[in-house]
């Protein structure tokens, strides 16, 4: 690997292990301080490696550098000195002396704790997912500000916010009781099922950025699979969710950054490694008693990998959605429900069914009924595409239902 | 918006242990349908559940009976709870039931909220 490519690497890869393992070390309280010391010494080796040349083991060297920071600024901190230290002195595992523990174990154990501590109760469901994309991803509050479309300021005070709750509600990083876990993992998971969905949603117009979120959540999700006590049903069925949506991500968008809809990509597009490790993870969910919402979501991502359009399929994701939506109701649900009950039962049936889901608010809802009415009455399908027009706040929309109001109007013309 | 729970009745002699797998499952599809379709308005409290047709009533001094049936044609089949802005809006979702298909029927009754009970 190249030297101006290795550094933004191992920044990805090593920046949530030496945030973990240190802050474990030296304690939640000294979070933002850890922080600042790590990025410090990235920047150092992004200025001293090119001329100095590469160390012999850098990521070591990144170790190693952080640690002593760190210890550098905790021994200049008066009150540290004063009052910690002498009591250090006494205690025989002083965090001073002791050596940091950089084995394989210790770092995989101290991001998985990282994560449990970060999506505690205490923090709300937002700021549970910028902590994670700040201290799990290396994510800076610009590039969260862009994936949330927010602004660095929100961004800046959530985050704050957030790191001073875990300190002042002394946060752990470890991982909790036994009997809590499953509970607590309902959490994580829900970060982490967020966390992709921001970049696979996301409006942002950063396509880099936001497959850079989905590939991120992945390897968390993974950790927690990799380890006895987290691998459970829900986890792999949510990775395996994930596996079937991001095989898409090179055929939804295409060369301009527009979305281009399930029905026209391109299946030759779709990574077939990921479709077989999505396969994978499903079989691997499909053990226990309970039925997650990821596992519904999971099958139903299943079914569209499968392209050609049978009677089976729509009745299989109709089912899917129906039992989603007695889990769970979304209004995205509720509409992706509708669609494939017209590819299940008519669209008559659809038509009268969507009626009923009172989401005139929302251009989806809109854009479906135009979708719904087409070829039946397209007078009626022209006027939901323009209410959906007036409600679209993307460009991307935009385009995608102007050009199908062209197409229509060119129909009726005929 | 209230609580309504919606009581579904039919023939008592009805038995699903009659009905062969195939059949069973071309029952379930307007069920799962029509509970699909409250949820998809989010008006879904929660799905309830399926009753079993064997059952036994307990009667004052200490009287036992097998079901409900010796008295009443109609067994109580199952149940869900849904919300509505009003009893008529909660009997305008009963309307689609497929309980309707076997000859059944459906109760909607309005859930008393707990604090109103004093």
């Amino acid at each position: 690997m190249q030297e101006q490519e290795l550094i933004p690497h191992l920044f990805r890869t090593e920046y949530r292990k030496i945030i973990s393992v240190l802050c474990k070390h030296f304690g939640m309280e000294h979070l933002e301080m850890t922080e600042d010391m790590v990025s410090d010494t990235f920047l150092l080796a992004a200025e001293t490696w090119g001329l100095k040349g590469l160390p012999k083991n850098p990521t070591g060297w990144l170790y190693t550098v952080s640690k002593n920071k760190i210890l550098d600024v905790l021994k200049h901190d008066k009150l540290f000195q004063q009052k910690i230290v002498p009591e250090l002195m006494h205690d025989q595992t002083g965090i001073i002396e002791k050596e940091i523990d950089w084995s394989v174990q210790n770092i995989n154990d101290s991001q998985l704790q990282m994560m449990f501590a970060i999506c505690h109760p205490c923090i709300s469901a937002e700021a549970q997912i910028g902590l994670a994309l700040n201290i799990l991803c290396g994510f800076g509050v610009e590039e969260i500000a862009d994936a949330f479309l927010s602004n660095k300021e929100t961004i800046y005070k959530r985050l704050a916010r957030a790191k001073e709750k875990l300190k002042s509600e002394k946060i752990k990083i470890e991982l909790p009781a036994q009997k809590e876990i499953n509970q607590r993992l309902e959490t994580v998971l829900t970060t982490l099922y967020l966390l992709f969905s921001e970049g696979y949603y996301s409006t942002s117009q950063n396509t880099t950025l936001r497959q850079e979120l989905c590939v991120e959540a992945m390897r968390l999700n993974l950790m927690l699979i990799q380890n006895q006590l987290t691998n459970i049903p829900s986890a792999n069925a949510l990775m395996s969710l994930m596996c079937f949506h991001s095989s898409r991500f090179d055929a939804r968008i295409n060369s301009n950054g527009e979305i281009v809809l399930y029905e026209d990509q391109d299946e030759n597009l779709w990574n077939r490694e990921l479709i077989q490790n999505g396969e994978y993870y499903l079989n691997q969910a499909s053990t226990g008693k309970s039925l997650s919402k990821f596992h519904l979501e999971a099958a139903i991502a299943y079914w569209h990998t499968q392209k050609k359009e049978t009677k089976e399929k729509w009745e299989n994701i109709l089912q899917l959605y129906n039992r989603l939506l007695q889990i769970e109701y979304s209004p995205m649900a509720a509409l992706n429900r509708t669609y494939a009950l017209s590819k299940a039962n008519g669209k008559a049936d659809a038509i009268k069914e969507a009626e009923k889901l009172n989401l005139s608010e929302n251009h989806l809802y809109h854009s479906l009924l135009g979708n719904l009415y087409t070829g039946i009455d397209n007078t009626k399908a022209i006027n939901h595409l323009q209410t959906a027009l007036s409600l679209a706040k993307t460009s991307a929309d935009k385009s995608v239902l102007a050009s199908n109001i062209a197409a229509l109007k060119t129909e009726i013309e005929k | 918006m209230k609580e309504f729970l919606l009581i579904f009745r039919r023939e008592a002699a009805l038995k699903d242990s009659q009905l062969s797998p195939e059949q069973m499952q071309s029952m379930m599809k307007p069920w799962q349908d029509w509970i699909g379709s409250i949820a998809a308005q989010n008006k879904l409290t929660s799905p309830g559940n399926r009753l079993d047709s064997e059952g036994r009533v307990v009667k004052p001094n200490n009287i036992i009976t097998n079901g409900p049936y010796a008295e009443i044609k109609e067994a109580i089949g199952g149940y869900i709870i849904v919300k509505a802005g009003s009893l008529d809006e909660a009997t305008a979702l009963a309307k689609d039931c497929p309980i309707f298909s076997v000859g059944g029927s459906v109760e909607v009754r309005c859930i008393v909220p707990m604090e109103e009970t004093n």
